[in-house]
Formats: C-alpha cells, sequence, structure tokens
C-alpha cells in the first residue's frame, strides 16, 4: 500500500511541476513567437505581394472573429486602393500549403499571391514557392473565381497536388472575402 | 569496470555513437539531414534534451518507485522536448519551421529514453552528466557528417548555419548537377549505409 501511495505522489508531484514550468514558459515566449510567425512566415510573402505599398502592411492589420476562427487581414496602400491580405491554406502533396492572398477591394481581384509555408518536394512543388512566374498567373483573377487549375491557372508541370492546393486555397480566400466583405470594409474605413 | 567521466564522454564519440554504433535515433537521423545546418541544429535539440533529461533522471532515482520509473522519465523528457519546441520557437524560427514535427518526435528518440533508462537511472550526476553530453555530441557530429555528404552530393553545398555556406561546388565547378536523389528519402538510407559500411571497415582493422 506504501509503495502504491508513493508511486501517485511522484507522478503527481512530477506532472504538477512540469506543467507549472511548461506554463510559465509559453507564457513568457507567447510574444516573441507570435512576432517571429508574422515576421518570419507571413511577413516576407506580404511583403513580396505589395511591394509597392506606401504604408507597412505588416503592421496595419486587423482581425474579424468567424464562428470562433480568427481572420488576420493585412493592410496595404497602393495607387490609393486599398488592399487587404489574408492567409489561407490548401492540402497539398506534403500537408497544407500556406497561401496569403492580396485583393484589391475596390475591382475585387486578385493584387497577388504568395506561399507562406510548405513541404512540398523539393524543386517540383516547391516551385509553387519559388517559381514567381507561378504566382504571378494570379494577378488579376476576379476573386469570385472560377480559380482553379486549367481555368485560368496553369499547373506546375509535375506538381499538379501542389498547383490544385494553391488554386483552392486561392478560391477559399475568394469564399472568404465574400462573407466577410461588409465588416472588411468597415474596418478598412480606420485605415483610410 | 572502472568508470571515469572522461571515459563515459569519449564513449559517445566514436565508440557509442548512437546512429552508427547503436544504430538508435534512426528517424531524425534520416529524417532531418538533407542539409548540414538542419542536423546541426537537430543535434543541438537533441543533445540539450538529452542531458537536461540525464541529470534530472539521475538526480531522481532513489526517489523514484521502479514500477512507475519509465512514465516518470517520458514526463522529464516530454517536458524538456516541449521546453525545447517552445524556446526554438521563439529564438530560432527558421530552423524551426525546417525541423518541424521532429521536434516533438524528440519525446520518443529512442537515445534520450535508452540512456534515462540504461545510465542516468544507475549512476551519479557527474557521470549521468558526461553521458549525456558525449552521447549528445556524438550525435550531433554524426548527424552533420550525414546531412554534410547527402548536401553536397544532393545540393553541391555545405551550410553549417543559416547564410554560412562552407562549400559551393556550383561556383567552382559551374556545370555542375545536384544529385537530387540523394536529398530525398532514399538517398538518406543509402548515405547511412555507406557511412555504417565505412565506420564498420575502420572499426574491424
Amino acid at each position: 500500500m506504501g509503495e502504491m501511495i508513493k508511486m501517485v505522489v511522484v507522478l503527481t508531484i512530477l506532472s504538477s511541476l512540469s506543467g507549472g514550468v511548461l506554463a510559465y514558459v509559453k507564457e513568457n515566449t507567447k510574444e516573441q513567437i507570435e512576432m517571429q510567425v508574422l515576421q518570419l512566415v507571413k511577413g516576407p510573402a506580404i511583403k513580396s505581394i505589395f511591394k509597392d505599398a506606401t504604408n507597412d502592411p505588416v503592421a496595419d492589420r486587423f482581425s474579424i472573429e468567424e464562428n470562433g476562427t480568427q481572420h488576420d487581414f493585412f493592410v496595404a496602400k497602393i495607387d490609393g486602393k486599398t488592399m487587404v491580405a489574408f492567409e489561407t491554406a490548401g492540402k497539398g502533396y506534403g500537408g497544407d500549403v500556406g497561401l496569403v492572398v492580396g485583393i484589391d477591394t475596390t475591382e475585387d481581384k486578385v493584387y497577388g499571391v504568395g506561399v507562406t509555408t510548405h513541404s512540398e518536394t523539393a524543386g517540383l512543388g516547391s516551385k509553387a514557392k519559388d517559381d514567381p512566374k507561378f504566382a504571378a498567373q494570379f494577378a488579376g483573377v476576379d476573386i469570385k473565381g472560377p480559380i482553379e487549375v486549367g481555368n485560368p491557372i496553369n499547373a506546375l508541370s509535375g506538381a499538379t497536388i501542389t498547383s490544385d492546393a494553391v488554386c483552392s486555397a486561392a478560391a477559399e480566400a475568394g469564399e472568404i472575402y465574400a462573407r466577410l466583405k461588409p465588416q472588411i470594409e468597415e474596418q478598412l474605413q480606420a485605415f483610410k | 569496470m572502472a568508470k571515469s567521466i572522461t571515459h563515459e564522454f569519449v564513449k559517445g564519440l566514436w565508440e557509442e555513437v548512437p546512429p552508427f554504433r547503436l544504430v538508435l535515433g534512426l528517424c531524425p537521423t534520416l529524417g532531418v539531414t538533407t542539409k548540414m545546418q538542419f542536423g546541426i541544429g537537430m543535434g543541438l535539440a537533441t543533445t540539450f534534451v538529452l542531458v537536461c533529461a540525464n541529470i534530472l533522471v539521475s538526480m531522481l532515482r532513489k526517489a523514484v518507485p521502479p514500477k512507475v520509473r519509465i512514465a516518470c522519465f517520458i514526463i522529464i523528457i516530454a517536458t524538456f522536448v516541449t521546453l525545447v519546441e517552445l524556446l526554438m520557437q521563439a529564438f530560432a524560427y527558421p530552423l524551426f519551421l525546417q525541423l518541424g514535427i521532429f521536434i516533438p518526435l524528440i519525446v520518443v528518440n529512442c537515445i534520450v529514453l535508452g540512456r534515462a533508462e540504461a545510465f542516468a537511472s544507475k549512476n551519479g550526476l557527474f557521470l549521468s552528466i558526461a553521458d549525456g553530453l558525449g552521447i549528445g555530441i556524438g550525435f550531433t557530429l554524426s548527424l552533420a557528417a550525414l546531412g554534410a555528404l547527402r548536401e553536397i552530393l544532393g545540393a553541391g553545398t555545405i551550410t553549417l548555419w543559416e547564410g554560412i555556406e562552407l562549400v559551393n561546388l556550383t561556383s567552382i565547378f559551374p556545370g555542375f548537377q545536384p544529385f537530387q536523389f540523394m536529398v530525398q528519402a532514399p538517398g538518406a538510407f543509402i548515405c547511412l549505409g555507406i557511412m555504417l559500411c565505412g565506420m564498420n571497415m575502420v572499426g574491424n582493422r
């Protein structure tokens, strides 16, 4: 019986200590981690889409909550037009392919896209991120769709699944944009 | 056998170097070594967990009831792994992105649990630290060597750390064509096999 109690006590103390330490570290690294994600994952993609922006799109952002999921929107101003960008994801060959989609809010057209995170095959699917020609095809496409492989986007050769993933992420961005448009416009007032 | 701290430290570097001699911890060994820098990063993260886990396991070895020792070891190891994951996200995010799932998988790395069970739970604090450091550094060096071999063949470069390229074959031989097979999964097995074979040939002499 004594041994039993000892086992319970030791395991309980150990687990509580472990939980405590981890909670403390998590709480203290939270901000730093968010900053890193913003700067190193979404930041470069957003900046490459909005390279002509007159403001800092990474700093000017707002979020809208929809059914428990939070969407972060990044605002850019180019030639007097207001653009928003946000991230969606599509199912690729090696997991989710993250895509930042920049949308011209005056014309409801895609301004540009950029792949953020992916684990696609090097040299084939990874071209979705590395080959600017592929991403360039999205510029000017109507956000209401259709956005799919073959119409109007040409697939990357050898990477059909990845191309599908990027297109479905862009199409999903269109759906989210259509759903949230009133809220987005309301929030954008603050940046005008 | 008389045990000295130096002996416990040095054995991890050659005699019991994990991936080649013990053939343990193959999941990260094969998975992350597409570039030398990933091998080094993975090795250092594992070394940190290994040393910390060895310290705690060794200190607690008299307090932990034998029947639940494995559960206790896993709690200790998992705590340190999560710690590494959080710290890496906060301070070395590019590396975290590349290593991805392999960081949380250090929890089930049999080297770490193996050293806790086979060594730290039976030996004193200083011996355990030496053992953890030796095995960890041996693991790091093995991963770095495998990573360097695969990277030079598969991509024509050797990257020591983010942005620091030691060798770049394409600039020396402009016509160099990378042997991409080497940076894909099957190339890892073949490289590991060749290196194991080489080490056995040297060792058997």
